[in-house]
């Protein structure tokens, strides 16, 4: 059995959502990781979920990526361990340096809860490049990835651009918060490390309407096996 | 000392109050006092208009586990948990200060579910603003969904439901009602009551700063020009901290720690304590000295009449004041000890060593004024009640009007700003008839709607609040729930006008009818009076929020078609009220007429049990109620969701307007693929069973007389609140 850490900051909020998915995936154990603690409990991969970490009152995940947990994570993630951020999780990623590029406010400036549709481009611990389209649920008002310019290509030439918003048949962009080049999230060039706005801790369960999740959590279950 | 008569009203009080106040306590008050009666006796928190009216509602039943009076009331779900739910006004913050305004209206419904000892799973809000003309209400409907949006979102609770309407009466008093659901053990809700003499009273949370203070008593009066003024009675609300006391006081609750727990909501401090003390039987001394202060020079009166948000008051069982304040550090959160129970039913305060109050509990709470305002029924409504002689000469344009007009249109904007899928267990979120969510960690699905017509209330207040609940009834049965309990937020003008206070009284008998007849009893709620300005009164709203619990295993239907290919029928009697109070007609001659439809009480209830049935057996696929636009709005909402369309023919008379957009209660559209007619029409036994025609093709056609898009339908309905609310049209300067 393969341990899961889920970290929790103050103020997430999809922290027991997370455990949950990871839990009901086979081969995977969620473990419970606390802000204030360095110590990883010697788990196989790290999630750093959704929420509003410290009220994201400064910039999205400025605070928590300072907390003694991600001192550790950062150590584990330069060694090759697994980490998935969502949403919070992955603007923490970002501004921890471990992924590049930042989140910025929405095109509209306003919060969006809807479905997408994302596209996969590159095989990780945590997607697999045949994984096709995916549905899966946002809620961010933070959610405008943006690079820059002169690192842009680059990324997207080394498949770091890892999901990106599409029409449902997959043939075009269809971006909901004016992220650069329709990106959903990305990963750092090994690939042990991504992140994305979407949740697929929400979509694990035919009766949310959606079980695309699954996938991410399957593959990483598959990756430590 | 004496006080000037200014001095009195400003606190909120009449001359009468001060000098029924004096006389109670043997002597004139001090000015901190003076201040705490004034919150404590103000219509927000005394209920004095309305307590001879709410002593009628319906609120008991074998499911109630705890009714109204504490800070929320709970309902038996199985498995020996509680839904833990209430709903709560917060109308006159948000039009002063939308964002903050509505945001802290959330915090506030969050904290009284949380003070139980229930997580919360489940929001919802109520809103209503004035005409779209009006220059304040794209301002106020901008800040208001993002400070909901903003609360909700970062505490981490879905926003799962709500509705939302615009009329002239509120052009300069919106209503935000705000619906909290949680979640608690029967066995471990926690009351807000203090017992035990010399048992510490511990205040937890924010720090207390001066904002809010007076928000009882400014929520309890009319606007006027100076309202603008009252910013500073507005609260601040920090969603975040919310979250960290939630988790903070979840985390205690687990041990056995408390006696009781209150949250500091409406009068601060002041109120929560002298509450927490009148239910326990006890008096309190508190040392203001204590209390954590968020800036210099803070005086008694403020300590007492400040509503910071984010704070609580607890009493503790002996010795565990350590335990309290390690937990609350866990989540860098202060716990003061601030005073301590004692037994002679006197609620003292002290600052810098010296006694500031001394007041009687009974007096504030129990001794409150009450009145029983006079009522009686305003000659102007018979005149209203007639309805103009209007034709229908185009339904398809009438139609078209209506989807886009501001209470026909589509929601999707609001509800695209709320986080609805937090949680992971939504399973019907926005946009249906009814929510439903998965209570965690069990099989139990909930349902939970708020609604409230209130065109059709203010045109026969006992008739419409019956459909109130009659309507919240409905769409419960059409996600496959049985009625559990209710909630209720009295929203109205001033009781000292008697044609209020007769809609007031009306409200709450046909309420009190409808929750019988429904087996919703009432378990919690407020009462928001003196909605009102410039002398104009709001529309009698009695907003209702209701929650039921699906069978275990059933499919939640949708309410829209998914394909083509589907027979489609009406269920329930053919319209025969035509126009009267209807949507359409207020829309067509440019005022509210004619009266609200009755309600059939045993139609209906056979109606919601054929509706349940058929979902439980899995015989339709598709179901929505039939209400406000009439069964033309209710087909097209159906058909334009997967943009699907439909020839039928509808039930009813010759009148084309009552057939097509009366507003009859007692039909569901359901639709279904497999089935077959005559198994349907047994399973709905005496209720009649109508078929209207088959999903298919592209357009929406109707009786021969409405055949339209259902692409150009469902864009222009999409559209148009966002248009609206963005302003998309306007140049900027």
């Amino acid at each position: 059995m393969a341990r899961v850490g889920v970290v929790t900051f103050p103020g997430s909020n999809c922290d027991a959502d997370m455990r949950r998915a990871v839990q009901e995936t086979d081969g995977l154990e969620a473990v419970a990781l606390w802000h204030k603690e360095a110590d990883l409990q010697g788990v196989d991969a790290v999630i750093l979920p959704g929420g509003f970490s410290y009220g994201d009152y400064l910039r999205c995940g400025a605070m928590a990526r300072l907390s003694p947990v991600m001192q550790a994570v950062t150590e584990f993630a330069n060694a090759g361990g697994p980490v998935l951020g969502v949403c919070n999780g992955f603007q923490i990623l970002c501004e921890a340096g471990l992924l590049p590029g930042a989140l910025v406010r929405n095109r509209d400036l306003r919060f969006v809860c809807d479905r997408v549709r994302v596209v996969v481009s590159r095989t990780t611990p945590f997607t697999n490049v045949s994984d096709g389209v995916l549905t899966l649920p946002i809620a961010h008002g933070e959610g405008c990835w943006v690079a820059d310019p002169s690192q842009l290509q680059a990324l997207d030439d080394a498949g770091q651009l890892l999901f990106r918003y599409v029409t449902e048949d997959g043939t075009r962009g269809d971006n909901p918060n004016g992220s650069l080049r329709d990106v959903a999230g990305v990963c750092n060039a090994q690939g042990n490390v991504v992140g994305l706005m979407p949740h697929p801790e929400r979509a694990c369960r035919p009766a949310l309407k959606g079980i695309d999740g699954q996938l991410f959590f399957a593959h990483l279950a598959r990756s430590l096996a | 000392m004496s006080f000037s008569d200014d001095v009195i009203r400003a606190q909120g009080l009449t001359l009468d109050e001060y000098a029924q106040a004096v006389e109670g306590l043997g002597r004139v008050p001090t000015w901190a006092e003076l201040g705490v009666i004034g919150a404590m006796w103000s219509e927000h928190c005394s209920y004095k208009s309305s307590r001879v009216h709410l002593a009628r509602l319906h609120t008991t039943g074998p499911q109630v586990a705890v009714g109204p009076g504490e800070n929320a009331g709970a309902v038996r779900i199985g498995q020996g948990l509680c839904a833990v739910f209430k709903m709560e006004s917060h109308n006159h913050p948000s039009y002063i200060e939308p964002y903050q305004g509505a945001a802290t209206g959330v915090g506030g419904i969050l904290r009284d579910v949380f003070t139980m000892g229930a997580r919360p799973i489940a929001a919802m809000n109520a809103l209503r603003f004035g005409r779209w003309e009006h220059p304040k209400t794209r301002h106020l409907l901008n800040g208001v969904v993002a400070g909901i949006g903003g609360y909700g979102n970062c505490f981490g609770v879905p926003t799962v439901g709500g509705n939302l309407s615009f009329h002239t009466a509120y052009d300069g008093n919106c209503l935000v009602n705000a619906f909290a659901l949680g979640i608690a053990a029967e066995d471990r809700i926690f009351l807000g009551t203090a017992s035990g003499v010399g048992n510490p009273v511990v205040y937890v949370g924010a720090k207390t700063g001066r904002d809010g203070i007076h928000g009882a008593t400014m929520a309890s009066d009319v606007f006027d020009d100076a309202t603008a003024d009252n910013r500073p009675t507005v609260q601040v609300g920090d969603p975040f901290r919310e979250k960290l006391l939630l988790e903070a006081c979840l985390e205690l609750m687990q041990e056995d720690c408390i006696v009781g727990i209150q949250d500091m909501g409406a009068a601060g401090l002041t109120s929560a304590s002298v509450e927490m003390a009148s239910r326990g039987g006890t008096g309190l001394v508190l040392n203001l000295d204590c209390v954590p202060a968020r800036e210099s020079g803070m005086t008694p009166y403020d300590f007492l009449l400040s509503e910071s948000q984010e704070r609580m008051l607890l009493v503790a069982k002996p010795g565990m004041e350590p335990r309290v304040a390690e937990v609350f550090a866990k989540w860098d959160l202060d716990a003061v000890v601030i005073g301590h129970v004692t037994d002679d039913s006197v609620w003292r305060c002290t600052w810098h060593g010296d006694e500031v109050c001394a007041l009687p509990v009974g007096l504030l709470a129990d001794d409150a004024p009450k009145y029983h305002r006079p009522c009686e029924r305003p000659e102007s409504l018979a005149a209203m009640q007639v309805v103009p002689d209007v034709r229908c000469s185009d339904p398809g344009a009438d139609l078209l009007a209506l989807l886009t007009s501001p209470d026909g249109c589509h929601r999707g904007w609001v509800w695209r700003q709320y986080d609805h899928e937090v949680g992971a267990g939504t399973v019907a979120g926005p946009g249906g008839d009814a929510a439903v969510v998965e209570v965690p960690g069990t099989d139990i699905r909930l349902a939970m709607t708020v609604d409230c017509t209130a065109r059709h209330v203010l045109l026969e207040p006992k008739v419409g609040a019956l459909g109130v609940i009659a309507e919240a009834a409905r769409n419960l049965a059409c996600v496959g729930a049985t009625p559990l309990a209710a909630t209720d937020c009295l929203n109205f003008g001033s009781p000292e006008r008697t044609d209020v206070a007769w809609q007031l009284s009306e409200s709450v008998d046909g309420l009190t009818i409808g929750c019988k007849a429904f087996d919703l009893p009432i378990i919690s709620g407020n009462v928001s009076l003196y909605n009102a300005s410039a002398g104009s009164a709001i529309l009698p709203t009695p907003m209702v929020g209701a929650v039921g619990k699906l069978a275990p295993g059933v499919v939640v239907p949708r309410s829209a078609f998914p394909r083509a290919g589907m027979t489609v029928a009406v269920l329930g009697r053919p319209p025969s009220h035509g126009v009267g109070a209807s949507l359409w007609l207020t829309h067509t001659v440019g005022r509210d007429a004619g009266t609200p439809p009755p309600v059939d009480l045993s139609a209906e209830n056979a109606l919601h049990a054929a509706v349940r049935a058929l979902i439980a057996q899995e015989m339709v696929s598709t179901v929505h109620d039939v209400f406000e636009g009439g069964i033309a709005v209710a087909l097209a909402e159906c058909c334009m969701a997967e943009t699907v369309g439909l020839v039928g023919t509808t039930p009813g008379s010759e009148d084309v307007a009552g057939r097509l957009f009366g507003e009859d209660h007692g039909r569901v559209i359901v639709a279904w693929e497999h089935s077959d007619d005559a198994a349907i029409r047994r399973v709905c036994g005496d209720v009649p069973v109508h078929v209207i025609g088959t999903t298919g093709g592209d357009h929406l056609a109707l009786d021969g007389v409405v055949n339209v898009r259902v692409s150009a339908l469902r864009v222009a309905h999409r559209n148009a609140l966002k248009t609206f609310a963005e302003d998309v049209h306007a140049v900027s300067g």
